[in-house]
């Protein structure tokens, strides 16, 4: 049985389709099967991230109307044998989402794979309640930075209030994930530390990825950062977050590109 | 760590984790709030239009949270027509 997660922010443009990617590879790597679907319908990138762009046929819209069946939309990957892609349409609009139909789909996945991550669109919107709708956990892709953190207060409230668990009574288990973090500004005191989003927030860590260069040389060749590069910062980091999900006790660094005396200083201090 | 922490307060984060605090302890209210605040608009408006024909829009409920005490404000517009009924004391 899968365990479904929602990688959300309410913000757009903090990383939420590059940590679907890196996560889903990173967990993929070892040997569990998973697959990352794309909610954002109409703008739709997890498959360009994924380097999967020439190879949609059908899409998740076209599974829940039932013009495709799930395995004919499903694209393997083809450097890991464990991870698929459902790719969001890019024609359609997210009105042809339907509550029923999307509980459908995730219920037909969650016998098929180890984990589901449903990379939710940025908003409040339909798209991101249907994308949480369903999920065990939410993993909340957070930047230092004070729109993001109040983005993401928000979409917290909607996990615990508009989640088919949280209606049932249960509690939906929710992790923050900090990207873009800049341990050397954080620590000039300019730009919010790791403590300050946690306290705010009030949510437990699932990691830190640091700001780094291999995000954007991953997603121009259409690789997962986990699997791009995997000695990089962020691939590690990411890695790391991805062995939490799994429950593995993983102790919290941020790892650095830069081997500076600056990062020897600074650089673990705010984990 | 007295050095980083002298360090550290000098820039603009210290800012904006203040500002965060204040304006995230007011949203949580107010959307928690949300909430309350329909479902008290619709049962209002129902209780109305039952003696006197209003227009929904003419009915506004407000909240506002002091720190001991809240107040609710009920804002209703009756219409002259309307008033006819209230007059007449039913």
């Amino acid at each position: 049985m899968a365990k479904v997660i929602v990688v959300t922010s309410g913000k757009g443009g903090v990383g939420k389709t590059t940590s679907t990617a890196a996560l889903g590879a990173a967990l993929a790597q070892t040997g569990q099967k998973v697959a990352v679907v794309d909610f954002d319908v109409g703008l739709r990138n997890l498959d360009l991230v994924m380097g999967a762009e020439r190879r949609v046929v059908f899409d998740l819209i076209n599974v829940v109307q039932g013009i495709a069946k799930l395995p004919q939309a499903l694209i393997r990957d083809k450097r890991l044998e464990t991870l698929w892609l459902l790719p969001a349409s890019q024609t359609r609009d997210k009105d042809a989402l339907t509550e029923e139909g999307v509980g459908n789909v995730i219920q037909e996945m969650r016998g098929k794979f180890d984990w589901v991550i449903c990379d939710s669109p940025a908003g409040i919107e339909r798209g991101a309640t249907l994308a949480m709708r369903f999920a065990d956990a939410a993993v909340i892709v957070t930047n230092p930075e004070v729109s993001s953190v109040r983005d993401s207060d928000r979409i917290i409230g909607l996990l615990d209030s508009k989640t088919e668990k949280a209606e049932k009574g249960q509690r939906i288990e929710k992790h923050i994930l900090i990207t873009r973090y800049d341990a050397q500004r954080a620590a000039r005191g300019e730009m919010l530390t790791i403590e300050d989003v946690l306290e705010i927030l009030s949510t437990p860590l699932l990691g830190i990825i640091p700001e780094s260069e291999e995000v954007l040389r991953a997603s121009n060749i259409g690789s997962p950062v986990t699997l791009n590069n995997t000695a990089s910062a962020p691939a590690r980091a990411y890695l790391d977050a991805a062995r939490r999900l799994k429950g593995d006790d993983v102790p919290m660094s941020i790892p650095s590109d830069r081997k500076g005396l600056f990062d020897k200083l600074f650089g673990r201090r705010a984990a | 760590m007295s050095f980083l922490d002298l360090f550290r307060r000098r820039g603009t984060a210290p800012v904006a984790r203040e500002r965060l605090q204040i304006l995230l302890s007011y949203e949580r209210a107010t959307h928690g709030q949300s909430d309350l605040l329909a479902i008290l608009r619709e049962e209002i408006l129902s209780a109305i239009t039952k003696h006197v024909t209003v227009e929904r829009d003419s009915v506004q409920v407000r909240m506002d949270r002091g720190p001991s005490v809240s107040t609710l404000a009920i804002d209703v517009e009756i219409p002259h027509s309307a008033g006819m009924l209230l007059a007449a004391g039913s």
